[in-house]
């Protein structure tokens, strides 16, 4: 079992987290075609390599969080949520 | 048999005098049962050495042939070894202690150990050759059953019993900065030089005492021994697990140790995170193929030298060894000093060996490939070493071949940091070499691991600032050489014999495998199932590789290993199993249920009543009087703060904005797929106080759902969310006469219907009970309040509605009444009434859904619903023979179509003949159309749409009173 560093509360057992998937902007729900829409919802990318993902720690702080993880190795690194969220406005 | 006879006979004629090393506690003697007749032991004993010192030479029959086994390694792989112990089969006989009273049975014997009448498929070559479960067990198919008995015949392992009582498995965390697995010389040292650098330590053994073979070595090996043993014991940075196994070694050293040791547990699974993970598990003897390599009287070097020195026991009266090491040397000398008369010393490092050992129940001569002939009783060989590499395999390692000392050995560069591995599985040394590196490596992985602590610490963002942080020496110890020494290439002598012991695969099986065309390892081991036995390869492995190389004329490198998997030991399912920690979840009023008879329903973790004995006597109370019923699973979501309208027009379909203070409104949930996700009601409470339902099974749900669009989408919105459901125990109080008996009971509330209307909510006191919540809603379609009480208190309020009501008829209901009420109402259940595919529209909600809001979860997919058309609609619909109940899940046919399906059913007590909700494609989802519904039994009946959902006062009259 791996270890996932959470961001507010360090190194923990990947099964305190639930994993959320990759993480894709939402498109806008006014002006999304189909294709975009549905290509949200069931689409991943499933790179070998660098990949951005959510993670929930359930068990823990009860934060949702991203990370860049490599699918590979397992490193993985913090991104900041908050930020990230207002570069996609 | 009295004590005193027991002491005056011993424990058996193979039994030697006092060796240095023993193990085993010559002051006592308990007795046990093998095969129904009484044996001696002395404790410390393993039921194979007990045995062994009675004279036995024949423990077990092989899997196919039924050939007589014996002791081969005299350790846990012992592959002849595997006895029933009791109800608990497959024991690892040499290596599992005897006790007093133990019942043990040799297994896959019938009708005897000695005569064995399966012994016979010796002489049924076709029957068992290689790849006989794809031969022989295929055609004519009409014939699988009798195969199925002849298997059942040859199945190999114990027995098990249903009644074997369910034993107590434990389970345990452990976090040690270094863990060891293997307690040898290396080990040790490692352990200890690690525990001296600062690291904790947990060192593991799978035998029954820390030393590996210095525990079976002469005078300069115990003195080494104990002195080890000493250190380690004064060590308090080292906790010790002996008979204890690690099984695996999964990501970022997460590792699974089975630890069997314990009082009044059979075992434990201890799961451990490791920063450093040392591996050092030595080496383990390798068997050499010929023919007759499998007779009772042919064994290893080091299970002849575990049978004198650790159990005092002579492996035989007349021995012929055969050698190409110091190891097997020493064997010489042991058995030589325990009074075998060594007969021959074969001296493989000049070229002879041994080319056939015959005998029927055992060894009875040896040939030679210079043409002699021995009698003997005893063959012993030590022509080399497996590297049990496969935890190393497991962290990333790919072993080489190293033709020079005719092993595997692994490959530092590609393990990874956190894994070490020290001792024999490295190289060959003398006892000093063997400690410095051990020593070397345990400092390493102690230096590694104090950065790993250094930088955990560094990435808990909530530590205490200033605090420091402990430093890591930067320069990596420097680890000494260790070699493996030279050792001939002997895997196969001039003839076929066995390569596979517990499996039954000869070498011959192998060629016969090549022959064929399955010329990889891996298809080899398949289609022979070499290695696949309980050894898992740990014997078998190398010398299949070599003969394989051998029949296809490539070389061992060229032909690589099969893949060492978890585990490396085997496991109980037990031990994986472990302790179930499900909670069960009781509301405060479950004690109270119980009490009145209520039969309880398993809702997820809840336990709720599920009627108290006539769900349609609890319908009509409810019709006519009043009725109360605990609902306090209905998830709770307490949600403060500026922007709740905002989140609540996000989460529901419909709209938020204007929703007054105390008033409360029913809104439906989905998924951004447009599915039907959840619904409840939400009432506001203050100006910026609200408190959501979800529906039981959703709460958790829910809770996570509200906050990952809170977290991810809009973290600038100030809402705090915070779970009530266990907070508050929760009644319904639904029926005519609802308002007369919260009346009753409730202070500051007034209920009249112009001050608390419909869909309205208020706080205020009940039965004496402040900070209750009450909400006017009706699930049931009767007057209802649901009252939210401070969860000490449900108990109390609730036996005050029962006394306060005695006048008016009050009784408690359960959820099938429950069920049945919202039934007759036409109240869709999310995940009864709708599935994992149903768009809101398709439930009915079409007035519900506001397309023109902005944005909420799930719109451009109802949108597109809308737009489309065309979509199956949850209906009322009621059987035109209204004695007849469809199943729930029944199918709704037409045109041998199914165009849908029965969702709920019930007999309505209220109307007196059945109702259902159903979906229907869209065509048929019309007032007045008459469906064809498929029984289970295959009957076809008819059924008819209703106008509406609600079977039962359609307009809403009785719960708007
Ligand atoms: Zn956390």
């Amino acid at each position: 079992m791996m270890l996932l560093t959470c961001p507010w509360c360090g190194p923990r057992n990947s099964t305190e987290f639930r994993f959320g998937g990759e993480s894709h902007p939402r498109p806008r729900p006014d002006a999304a075609t189909p294709e975009e829409w549905r290509d949200y919802l069931y689409f991943a990318t499933n790179p070998r390599g660098w990949s951005r993902e959510t993670w929930y720690h359930g068990s823990g702080c009860r934060r949702y969080f991203a990370i860049e993880r490599h699918t590979e190795t397992n490193e993985h690194r913090a991104i900041d949520e908050r930020r990230a969220a207002e570069a996609r406005r | 048999m009295t004590q005193e006879q027991i002491a005056l006979a011993g424990t058996g004629a193979m039994r030697l005098g006092r060796q240095e090393g023993e193990v085993i506690d010559r002051r006592r003697t308990i007795t046990f049962r093998w095969n129904g007749k009484q044996q001696l032991a002395h404790p410390g004993d393993t039921i194979a050495s007990a045995l062994a010192a009675a004279g036995e030479r024949v423990f077990s029959r092989s899997f196919k042939y039924h050939r007589p086994r014996g002791i081969l390694t005299a350790d846990h792989l012992d592959p002849g070894c595997q006895l029933q112990v009791g109800d608990e089969p497959n024991v690892r006989a040499a290596h599992r202690l005897v006790e007093a009273d133990m019942d043990v049975r040799s297994q896959n014997t019938w009708p005897s150990l000695r005569f064995d009448v399966k012994a016979a498929n010796g002489l049924v070559g076709r029957f068992l050759s290689a790849g006989f479960y794809y031969k022989t067990f295929i055609k004519p198919e009409r014939l699988w059953p009798v195969y199925e008995k002849v298997l059942r015949q040859f199945v190999h392992a114990g027995s098990i019993s249903p009644d074997t009582a369910h034993d107590y498995y434990d389970k345990r965390y452990a976090h040690p900065d270094v863990l060891v697995a293997g307690g040898g010389p290396a080990g040790m040292s490692a352990a200890l030089a690690a525990a001296r650098a600062g690291a904790t330590v947990l060192l593991v053994d799978e035998q029954g005492a820390l030393g590996g073979r210095l525990r079976w070595g002469g005078p300069a090996e115990l003195h080494e021994l104990h002195r080890l043993t000493a250190e380690i014991a004064a060590e308090p940075g080292i906790e010790v697990l002996t008979d204890s196994v690690v099984g695996g070694r999964f990501d970022d050293n997460w590792v699974a140790v089975v630890q069997r040791n314990l009082p009044n547990v059979v075992e434990r699974l201890v799961k451990v995170r490791a920063k450093s993970f040392v591996v050092a598990p030595g080496l383990i003897e390798r068997p050499y193929v010929f023919e007759g390599n499998d007779l009772p009287g042919v064994m290893l070097s080091t299970a002849a030298r575990r049978l004198i020195n650790l159990y005092a026991v002579k492996p035989g009266e007349r021995a012929v060894v055969l050698t190409a090491n110091p190891e097997g040397d020493g064997a010489v000398a042991d058995l030589q000093r325990a009074g075998v008369d060594v007969a021959a010393v074969v001296d493989a490092r000049h070229g002879t060996t041994v080319t056939r050992a015959r005998g029927r129940s055992g060894v009875q001569s040896v040939e030679l490939s210079d043409g002699r002939r021995i009698d003997a009783d005893l063959l012993v060989t030590a022509v080399g070493w497996t590297a049990p590499t496969s935890l190393l395999n497991m962290s990333g390692d790919k072993p080489v071949y190293d033709p020079r000392s005719a092993r595997f050995r692994p490959d530092p560069a590609r393990l990874p940091d956190t894994v070490l591995a020290t001792g024999r599985i490295v190289g060959d040394g003398s006892f000093s070499e063997i400690a410095a590196h051990g020593a070397a490596i345990g400092r390493e992985a102690a230096r590694r691991a104090a950065g790993i602590r250094a930088r955990w610490q560094t990435q808990v963002p909530t530590r205490t600032p200033g605090e420091p942080v402990a430093e890591v020496p930067a320069k990596p110890v420097e680890i000494p050489d260790l070699t493996p020494a030279a050792h001939p290439e002997l895997f196969r002598g001039h003839t076929h014999g066995f390569v596979d012991f517990s499996e039954d695969v000869s070498s011959k099986d192998l060629f016969t495998a090549v022959a064929e065309g399955y010329d990889s390892v891996e298809l080899v081991k398949r289609y022979t199932t070499v290695t696949m036995g309980p050894g898992q390869g740990k014997l078998e492995t190398v010398n299949a590789v070599a003969v394989v190389a051998e029949a296809t004329g490539r070389t061992i490198a060229e032909t690589g290993t099969t893949t060492w998997r978890p585990m490396y030991a085997p496991v109980t399912l037990g031990a994986l199993a472990g302790r179930i920690f499900e909670p069960v979840r009781h509301s405060p009023m479950q004690a109270w249920h119980e009490r009145q008879g209520a039969v309880p329903l398993v809702a997820g973790q809840w336990i709720r009543p599920e009627h108290y004995g006539d769900p349609a006597a609890e319908v009509r109370t409810v019709r006519n009087a009043v009725g109360i019923i605990d609902v306090t699973p209905i998830g709770k979501l307490d949600l403060r703060g500026p922007d709740v309208p905002e989140l609540l027009n996000l989460l529901y379909v419909n709209k938020w904005n204007n929703l007054g203070v105390g008033r409360v409104r029913y809104g439906v949930m989905c998924a951004e797929d447009g599915v039907v996700l959840d619904d409840g009601v939400t009432g506001r409470l203050g100006e910026q106080h609200y408190l959501m339902s979800t529906t039981s099974s959703g709460a958790g749900t829910v809770w996570e759902w509200v906050e990952n669009w809170l977290q991810t989408e809009h973290p600038d919105w100030q809402v705090h969310v915070t779970p009530v459901t266990t907070a508050y125990a929760s009644i319904n109080v639904a029926g005519p006469r609802s308002r007369e008996l919260v009346g009753r009971l409730a202070e500051g509330v007034d209920l009249s219907p112009e001050a608390f209307g419909y869909m309205n909510v208020r706080t205020g006191t009940v039965a004496g009970v402040p900070d209750c919540v009450l909400w006017r809603i009706g699930f049931t379609g009767e007057l209802s309040y649901e009252i939210h009480v401070p969860a000490a208190f449900g108990l109390h309020v609730w036996e005050a509605l029962m006394s306060a009501g005695a006048d008016l008829g009050v009784a408690p209901f359960g959820i099938e009444a429950q069920r049945i009420l919202r039934l007759e109402k036409g109240h869709f259940i999310v995940g009864q009434d709708t599935d994992g595919l149903t768009q809101a529209y398709t439930a009915g909600l079409g007035s519900l859904v506001k397309l023109d809001k902005q944005d909420f979860i799930g719109k451009p997919e109802l949108t597109w619903q809308a737009e489309r058309g065309g979509y199956p609609l949850l209906v009322g619909l009621q059987p035109i023979d209204g004695r007849i109940v469809p199943a729930e899940a029944s199918q709704i046919i037409a045109g041998g179509r199914i165009v849908g399906r029965i969702t709920s059913s019930r007999m309505s007590p209220t109307l007196g003949r059945s109702i259902c909700l159903g979906q229907v494609e869209a065509g048929l989802a019309k007032p007045g159309a008459v469906v064809t519904v498929r029984l289970i039994d295959g009957r076809n009946i008819p059924a008819a749409v209703t106008p509406q959902l609600a079977h039962v006062d359609p307009e809403g009259e009785r719960q708007r009173v």
